[in-house]
């Protein structure tokens, strides 16, 4: 067993990677800190669990409208985004958190406070599977896939649109960016990814419950992206691995899983307000000087 | 009749949400941070009243001791990490209030803590009568809370208005740098700040929690949250807004469930509005512009 239960502590991992990774589009590059990202990813899961548990749709499907649905959802949500700004902005999505796990749990359609259960394993290419590696490759791949799009969108000119957003919001709009059009682009995207996540999730557990996506949830996932380094690449991913797999390896700070992500949270907004490994963080600017110097050290004493 | 009973317990609720949201609306005109670990200070007001007043066994007593504690938490927590971050972009703050907020919930919820059980409060109505008139009726324990709220805020409001330190918040709320070079002492003055706020949201747990004879760690998240909102329906850093938002949320709230139920639970209506209101008068009802 194991095995099993470091299974099930990776393709956890996995999936949080993709959830901090889709959240740092919205609040590392674009500059919207969210509160409410735990509600993306529980309307994706509940449209996956809706399907395939109402209406036996196949995984594929559920997954695919799980993402295309809460990116549509996630982009209505994120017009509050238009009018308001910075500790505004976080109340609105702290509110739609509250909102979205409240439709979750009285209204009948999703379960209620019983939640959701029985929702089938999926079946791919006629292979059923719940757990186990193929299972970890689903969600790895899902993990690579989203690193992709994050990849892609740092690379082009909308990286570059978001950034300015970020930066000022006034000043981008003398540039010729559409604040407002990007912003809705960000929660879009951000919310489409956390969806797609949100159908593995359900589809892993066999069963949802409002429970699961509550507020605190958010704030896990926004400590993943802080505590990694905020508007980076590598952030999000080790912020990811770290603030899960610590709790699972210290067996002393299970108990206090969210002692220990609120106490990240206020140490480095104290000491590392960019983060373990952003860009101007200590551990950082390290790790690039021995890059640098490195290969001439070496150079010198081949010479 | 049934509408001004109705009115009658909307105006309790009400006096709890002001004492909630007038530290939060005063932390935030002089601070501009969202105090999110403000919940933590009433879930703690409310521990050490229950603590002081199973030993004491005297209401009045364990509400000063409760008050002194969270205004020494308040302060604590303000010169621990605001203090550090106050020419930080505004966003570096706010998280780190959300991570003290989840830090000091998760503690709490420990077993050498709270635990995660609910206590009695039973102070009654500390001894108080109930008010009884043909139109509406008050029970001992609101007429407590009537009574705390408006001294509490009659306090307040000399201050704000009377002392000097009531002068240098408007002052470090308008300016900060300006404040200190005409010669306050801002931290002093920001931390006599939280000293109050902090008081006034722990009274309110106490209040809250003899109210409903039960004390337990999570008892901060939704008054916070609703706190939150009613800073925002007020105009932030407006306290007669808060009190006036405190008052129109408690009577929408009552007036709803009384009249349709539960179609969605009362606490999310709280969010709805506060979505619906920053969308569209993000100012506030009474705030500026």
């Amino acid at each position: 067993m194991a095995s099993g239960y470091l299974l099930t502590i990776l393709i956890f991992t996995t999936m949080y990677i993709s959830l901090a990774l889709s959240l740092n589009i919205l609040t590392g590059y674009a500059g919207q800190v969210s509160l409410g990202h735990a509600a993306f990813l529980g309307i994706g899961a509940y449209t996956s669990a809706v399907l395939s548990v109402r209406y036996e749709a196949p995984f594929w499907l559920a997954f695919l409208v799980a993402i295309i649905l809460t990116g549509l959802i996630g982009t209505f949500l994120g017009l509050p985004s238009l009018r308001v700004r910075h500790d505004f902005l976080v109340l609105a999505t702290m509110g739609i958190n509250f909102v979205v796990v409240s439709v979750f749990k009285y209204v009948d359609f999703f379960g209620g406070a019983m939640g959701l259960v029985n929702i089938p394993a999926p079946t791919l290419f006629g292979i059923t599977f719940r757990g186990g590696i193929p299972y970890l490759l689903l969600t790895t791949a899902y993990a690579l896939f989203t690193l992709l799009i994050c990849w892609y969108i740092s690379k082009t000119w909308s990286g570059l649109a978001f950034q300015t957003i970020r930066n000022d919001e006034d000043a981008s709009a003398s540039l010729g960016v559409n604040p407002a059009r990007y912003k809705i682009y960000a929660f879009g995207i951000s919310a489409a990814l956390a969806g797609g996540v949100g159908s593995l999730y359900a589809h892993f557990l066999g069963s949802v419950f409002p429970d699961n996506f509550v507020f605190v949830e958010s704030i896990g996932m926004l400590s993943m992206v802080i505590f990694g380094g905020i508007g980076t690449l590598r952030g999000p991913i080790v912020g990811a691995i770290l603030l899960r797999l610590i709790p699972e390896l210290l067996r002393f700070i299970q108990d206090y899983r969210f002692t220990f992500y609120g106490a990240s949270l206020v140490l480095m907004m104290l000491f590392q307000p960019m983060g373990l490994l952003g860009n101007e963080s200590w551990v950082w600017r390290q790790i690039t000087r021995w890059l640098r110097t490195a290969p001439q050290s070496r150079k010198e004493a081949t010479q | 009749m049934l509408v001004l009973q109705n009115l009658s317990n909307a105006l309790i609720l009400a006096c709890t949400y002001i004492l909630m949201a007038a530290g939060l609306t005063m932390v935030y005109g002089v601070l501009k941070v969202l105090h999110i670990a403000h919940a933590s200070v009433y879930t703690v007001g409310a521990f050490v009243g229950v603590l002081a007043f199973s030993r004491v066994g005297n209401f009045w007593v364990a509400l000063a001791i409760a008050m002194l504690v969270s205004g020494v938490f308040g302060v604590l927590i303000y010169r621990s990490t605001y203090f550090y971050l106050l020419n930080s972009p505004r966003t570096v703050p706010l998280i780190a209030s959300v991570g003290m907020f989840v830090m000091f919930t998760d503690l709490l919820q420990k077993p050498f803590l709270m635990g995660a059980y609910q206590r009695a409060f039973p102070a009654g109505g500390a001894g108080l009568p109930a008010i009884k008139t043909a139109l509406f009726s008050f029970t001992p324990k609101q007429v407590l809370i009537l009574l705390v709220a408006i001294i509490l805020l009659a306090i307040v409001y000399l201050i704000l208005t009377r002392t000097k330190l009531g002068l240098s918040w408007q002052a470090a709320s308008m300016d900060r740098e300006m404040a200190s070079a005409v010669g306050i002492n801002l931290n002093q003055s920001i931390a006599a700040n939280f000293f109050l706020g902090s008081a006034l949201a722990g009274a309110a747990g106490v209040l809250v929690g003899v109210y409903n004879n039960s004390v337990f760690a999570t008892m901060g998240d939704l008054p916070s949250y609703k706190a939150f909102i009613i800073i925002v329906l007020g105009g932030m850093g407006s306290l007669p807004g808060a009190i006036l938002a405190s008052l129109i949320l408690a009577i929408v709230e009552n007036f709803l469930v009384a009249s349709i139920g539960y179609v969605l639970p009362r606490d999310s209506i709280a969010f709805l509005v506060l979505i619906l209101m920053l969308m569209f008068r993000p100012n506030g009802l009474l705030g500026r512009e």
